[in-house]
């Protein structure tokens, strides 16, 4: 891992107007790293909807993204309620949104599954009332 | 047909020109659910909708659309618009409904 480039951010509770920004810059550094743009793509959505979930249902936490020659590792750790059925949230249009979250668009049910689509693998680890870590990668 | 040709047409109002105009728009994509956009959005979509949140936005930027269209005469909120500056996106408004502005659109791809 010596050609690792590694990028941490915080991401913060219930900021709305915010979110987004994380998956932005990262998009922008990879694109300047010269990654396919496919694969920016990619990566984009997924650390996109990652972010957000962190926003809505989590209380925040911290994004890390590795990037390597072979690879780009995404880890998505919240401080928030965890998930008590992971394989229900999984499912496409599974939601809990809040009312007020649906009115700004969310709510699909379609993030953890757009995440899944979008990446070569997906691990969440999570403990109620501890928190959740989604780590995520996509192959270059 | 590109950005700045659609604008040409005068069909739609121009709330932001954004970074590039020149750019094809490669088909029309309807919906309000962000996340389904996120998930089924084409790059380069002319992406219709009336959600004018700064999610959209983020959604349009990510999914890499060509251009968004509000219509129904949907607002862009202020941080949505300071947005669709910083991040170059050209953005359109229009008083039709989703599917007559998308129809129009669409026939004029397929001239
Ligand atoms: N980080 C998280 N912490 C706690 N719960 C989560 C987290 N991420 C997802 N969930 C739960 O899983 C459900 C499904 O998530 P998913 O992202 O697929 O849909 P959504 O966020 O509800 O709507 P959408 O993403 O389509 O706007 C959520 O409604 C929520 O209950
Ligand atoms: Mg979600």
């Amino acid at each position: 891992m010596e050609d690792a480039i590694v990028l941490k951010y915080q991401v913060i509770d219930g900021e709305f107007q915010r979110a987004g920004e994380v998956s932005s810059d990262v998009k922008h550094k990879l694109k300047q790293l010269g990654v396919p743009a496919d694969i920016v793509r990619k990566v984009a959505i997924a650390m996109y909807e990652g972010e957000v979930n962190m926003v809505i249902h989590a209380n925040g936490g911290e994004i890390t993204v590795e990037i390597t020659p072979e690879q780009i590792r995404m880890i998505l750790a919240d401080v928030g309620p965890g998930i008590p059925d992971v394989e229900k949230a999984m499912q496409a249009g599974y939601s809990t949104a809040s009312d007020a979250t649906r009115n700004l668009g969310f709510g699909a049910g379609m993030g953890l599954p757009n995440m899944k689509k979008n990446t070569d693998s997906m691990d969440i680890e999570t403990k109620l009332g501890e928190g959740t870590t989604i780590t995520m990668v996509v192959r270059l | 047909m590109t950005v700045k040709e659609l604008m040409d047409k005068g069909w739609f109002k121009v709330i932001n020109e954004g970074d590039d105009t020149e750019r094809d728009i490669e088909k029309v994509f309807c919906c309000d659910l962000l996340s389904i956009a996120m998930g089924k959005a084409p790059a380069g979509c002319a992406w219709v909708t009336v959600m004018g949140n700064i999610n959209t936005l983020a959604v349009a930027t990510l999914a890499d659309a060509a251009v968004v269209i509000l219509a129904e005469n949907a607002a862009l909120d202020e941080n949505a618009t300071a947005k669709a500056e910083q991040q170059g996106v050209c953005v359109l408004a229009t008083d039709m409904p989703i599917f007559d502005a998308a129809l129009m659109i669409h026939e004029a791809l397929n001239a």
